[in-house]
């Protein structure tokens, strides 16, 4: 066990690990940030997307000794600093991105990540970028709205009235 | 205007504040002090004789807890099967014993075989690799005819064949069914394979047990869809827990599609382990694990026969399905392809004669049962595709053949048992056609082969039964429980409510939509009221959540807590405004009296039941809290129209899917937003199982699809963006709302589109080819391609709406 050290959602966060230790597993357990998901031994799924050093990095691919001293950034790291839902988070859920919550996180992170390169992505380019993410409850239909909709394009209402 | 608030309006869910911002409470974010972890030893053959199992090496590894075997299970049952069908000749079907670890035999790829418990999971997934099993394979039971034959390998020694039972329906109908196939004008025969699937809710299975040394009671946090049928199936059946010493809690749960309803080993096994050890154990599936460990779905092999007479009235349907079971009985399979599929065998059609022949069949692979739809898509998928090749076969509108057919009077008895209380085929139908521009397809179809690319329209109808169900017509069916819902509401002292519900959520938004309903009886806000749910301890007994039964029959069940409430509620109210119980009105949240201007606020009276001094003691309890069991007396037929429009590159045989459009009727809607979430969701699965999904196994029975690098899941570059309608509504006659219930009209719908949709493309460019197994992957649809050329007639809706279309 080696101590690892990172600045997590701003703040500085030290746990242990092991050698295999993924990014994923010290955060779930070495600093207790659960909302990073695991869904996957593959690095296919998405659920565990986080930001490392301002990157999209999928936490299961990264060995948490590798990355000591890494700024990460989590879903618990995206609200605003009220604590009120950041803009892509409220457009997941004005939208209805999200129905059992276990892909969200990944979705979330993998959307900022989107945006911060793509501000005005295209339907096909949300859906393209959205390839290493799999959600098993939407379709993706409302999570493309809410990702158009976070970037502030017009997207049509949620339920057709 | 839409509503903002009660039912038909769609409130944003209040559940995604938690699952937006990391703060979900999932099974495996639960940590309980002290926990040690395991890990299963899974067999890597598929089936074989366990000569010996020496776990020395490995309980001596320094953190190794504990190590288990079957020989520490003594005395302890199996997994139980919850349905037990009759055959044809009257007998109950083979039931083998599923032991919580393997007995002297492995039977699937994944079957545990030891477990180890330890420090970390790390140690725990070491010391797996140190133990030592001698196995001797044996050949695996893979090909389900080849299952039943005499000569086959058993599976399980001790049963007297593969076959776990042969099932008729209806029996007394054979004849007639024969006999009318045999007069009949014509017969279309199909023969198709409804293929294996893996639910794949992307959390997944987490099981945490624990025993508390001072009252003797264990507690399970599992993934679970309904955590009370595991309470009483794993407490009575397997551990012999009594109920009021189990508390079985799942708490925000990732999806489950039916793969989270069955009781599994590893629950009963983290649950036992605890109490032996005086830990708590926790276990949390990899990936590859769940995909050798959650029951598998469909995996049916069908012949079907539908014969019209020589006005194109259908007159008998016949069918001979084998249908998997896998290796053992999970809780729910044998009733998927029987109850489940045989009752839709009519569909939306007046056919007078059915005849539905299942065999269910042993096989080394993993255990097979409800899926999303669950019976209802293998129905449907049958016979949506048969009328579609009837009416290629007789050279007419395949839409027109269904609308011939269509039931029309209601209530209608189907020759197999069910009676659909009501619906309206013909609206939904032509909802969609105006929904797709049908008369467009033929330029847009031009416009495509302009681009050297073949469009096809697929269009089906569905009916499916949900609201599962009537206990007392189950128990008549097999079922070894109830289905009926609970639920209590409790008002609290100051007004709010707390709804404590049987039903569970995993995604559907039960947070959101219950108290929609709640918020409009008694006219307060939706956030007075809250939603709990997925802990025995709390709620009373319920069977759960699967066959899109939440709304219908837990939302029923609250409905009849709240009239019990409001009735009682009327009464205090009556006695502090000294009028009598029938003047007493509640609307807005506020109690008047008929004919006078007096009233009394909800609180004010909610206050009154818990300080009771104004209150009519003599002949009323203080408090307001009620419960109520929803039992319903008929599942709901909820039924529709899909269409897709497809695009086959014919140098490569891949299939797009352009558009596709779903009309369906649900009845009364509570809240569309997530209707129509439940839609797209089920809509997904059912396009990803005809065009990507698919369990392989080869003929050794090992899992070839054991990964999401092998399993291919439908992603969002797979899909269109989806048209859905939901405004054709016939309410539900027999249920207080009206509702029918959507989880899984999408997955049961859309794959007959899908294929019906890639055929006429082919047939378009000349190549009929009558029926390709889905998924309809594009080596699938270039190798069919190539084995025929030059002799279709085109594509079947155009030549509805414009003549046949030219070959390329």
């Amino acid at each position: 066990m080696t101590k690892v050290t990172m600045t997590v959602n701003g703040k500085t966060r030290t746990a242990e690990a092991e050698g295999r230790t993924l990014l994923a597993e010290w955060l779930r357990e070495g600093v207790r940030l659960t909302g990073t998901h695991i869904g996957c031994d593959t690095s296919q799924c998405g659920a565990c997307v986080v930001h490392v050093n301002g990157e999209a990095v999928k936490a299961c691919s990264v060995l948490a000794q590798e990355i000591d001293g890494a700024e990460v950034t989590t879903v618990e790291g995206m609200a605003n600093a009220d604590g009120s839902l950041g803009v892509i988070q409220q457009a997941f859920q004005d939208y209805h991105g999200l129905q059992c919550g276990f892909c969200t996180p990944g979705m979330v992170m993998s959307t900022a990540a989107l945006l911060k390169d793509n501000p005005q992505p295209t339907e096909a380019e949300v859906r393209h970028y959205l390839e290493g993410n799999i959600c098993r409850c939407t379709g993706y239909h409302n999570i493309v709205k809410a990702v158009m909709a976070a970037s502030g394009q017009q997207v049509a209402p949620v339920a057709a009235e | 205007m839409p509503k903002d608030t009660g039912i038909g309006a769609s409130p944003k869910r209040r559940e995604d504040v938690r699952f937006l911002t990391g703060k979900g409470r999932y099974t495996d974010d639960i940590n309980v002090a002290g926990q040690a972890h395991v890990v299963f030893l899974r067999s890597d053959v598929a089936h074989g004789t366990i000569n010996g199992i020496d776990t020395a090496a490995a309980e001596a590894m320094e953190g190794v807890v504990g190590v288990f075997t079957a020989m520490d299970f003594d005395g302890v049952g199996g997994i139980p099967c919850g349905w037990q069908i009759t055959d044809r000749e009257g007998n109950p079907m083979q039931e083998p014993k599923h032991p919580i670890l393997a007995e002297g035999k492995v039977r699937h790829v994944g079957d545990p075989i030891a477990a180890v418990v330890a420090e970390s999971v790390s140690i725990a997934r070491d010391a797996c690799e140190a133990i030592e099993v001698d196995i001797t394979s044996l050949p695996a039971v893979m090909d389900m005819k080849k299952a039943v034959q005499a000569d086959a390998p058993k599976v399980h020694d001790d049963l007297t064949s593969n076959l776990c039972y042969d099932w008729g329906f209806v029996e007394d109908n054979r004849q007639a069914v024969d006999d009318a196939i045999k007069s009949a004008a014509h017969v279309t025969t199909l023969e198709l394979v409804n293929n294996r699937l893996i639910a794949n809710p992307m959390e997944p299975r987490v099981a945490v047990g624990d025993y508390a040394r001072h009252d003797d009671s264990s507690t399970l946090y599992t993934t679970s869809q309904n955590p009370h049928v595991i309470r009483l199936l794993m407490g009575a059946f397997v551990l012999g827990i009594p109920e009021h010493k189990l508390r079985v809690v799942a708490p925000d749960v990732g999806g489950g599609f039916g793969t989270k309803i069955f009781h599994y080993a590893e629950e009963a096994f983290c649950t036992f382990a605890a109490k032996q050890l005086e830990r708590p154990v926790k276990w949390t599936a990899s990936r590859s694990e769940a995909f050798m460990s959650d029951a598998h779905g469909r995996d049916h092999v069908t012949k079907i026969e539908l014969a019209l007479d020589a006005d194109n009235n259908f007159t008998a349907v016949r069918t001979e399905t084998y249908a998997n079971m896998g290796a053992y009985l999970s809780t729910f399979a044998p009733s998927v392809p029987t109850w489940l599929h045989g009752t839709l065998m009519a569909g939306n059609y007046k056919t007078p004669l059915v005849y539905v022949n299942v065999k269910a069949v042993f096989t080394n692979t993993v255990p097979v049962d409800a899926y999303r739809g669950a019976g209802r898509p293998e129905a449907t998928f049958q016979l949506e595709r048969v009328v579609d090749k009837a009416a290629r076969e007789l050279g007419i509108d395949p839409v027109e053949l269904r609308r011939q057919n269509f039931i029309r009077e209601f209530p209608y008895q189907t020759p197999v048992a069910v009676e659909y209380d009501t619906g309206d085929y013909d609206a939904t139908m032509d909802k969609l056609l105006e929904m797709i521009d049908r008369d467009g397809f033929e330029a847009r179809r031009k416009e495509s082969e302009s681009r050297g690319k073949l469009r096809g329209l697929g269009i089906n109808c569905y009916i499916e039964a949900c609201g599962i169900a009537p206990s007392k017509l189950v128990g008549q069916l097999g079922a070894r429980a109830g289905l009926y819902e609970s639920a209590t509401v409790r008002v609290n002292a100051t007004g709010g409510l707390v709804v404590m519900t049987g039903s569970h959520s995993h995604g559907q938004g039960h947070e959101t939509s219950f108290p929609q309903v709640i918020a409009d009886m008694i006219g307060i806000n939706e956030d007075q009221i809250e939603i709990v749910h997925g802990d025995t301890a709390n709620a009373p007994m319920g069977m759960g959540t699967y066959g899109s039964r939440s709304l219908a029959v837990g939302g029923s069940a609250m409905f009849r807590a709240t009239e019990k409430i409001i009735a009682k509620a009327k009464k205090i109210a009556a006695h502090i405004m000294e009028a009598s119980d029938e003047d007493i009105e509640l609307k807005d949240g506020k109690f008047t009296v008929a004919g006078t201007d007096k009233e009394l606020a909800w609180g004010d009276v909610t206050l009154a039941a818990y300080v009771p001094h104004n209150y009519p003691l003599e002949d009323l309890e203080p408090g307001l809290e009620e419960t109520a069991f929803y039992d319903p007396n008929n599942f709901t037929y909820p039924a529709g129209a899909y269409a897709c429009e497809v695009e086959v590159d014919p140098e490569t045989g891949f299939v797009e899917v352009l558009s596709f459009a779903a009309a369906d009727d649900f009845g009364n809607v509570v809240n569309p937003m997530i209707v129509e979430g439940q839609v797209h969701g089920g809509l997904a699965q059912g396009i990803g199982q005809a065009l990507f999904e698919n369990c392989a196994y080869d003929e050794d029975g090992q899992l070839l699809s054991a990964s999401y690098m092998d399993y291919t899941m439908p992603r969002a570059k797979d899909l269109p963006m989806f048209q859905v309608d939901h405004s054709c509504a016939t309410p539900c006659t027999h249920n207080p709302l009206g509702v029918k219930g959507c989880g899984e009209a999408g997955a049961i719908g859309s794959p007959p589109s899908i294929v019906n949709g890639v055929l006429d493309a082919l047939a378009s460019g000349g190549h009929d080819v009558g029926h390709i197994d889905m998924p309809l992957t594009p080596a699938k649809v270039w190798a069919a391609m190539q084995g025929t050329g030059g002799t279709g007639d085109g594509t079947a809706h155009a030549r509805s709406v414009g003549g046949p279309a030219k070959n390329v």
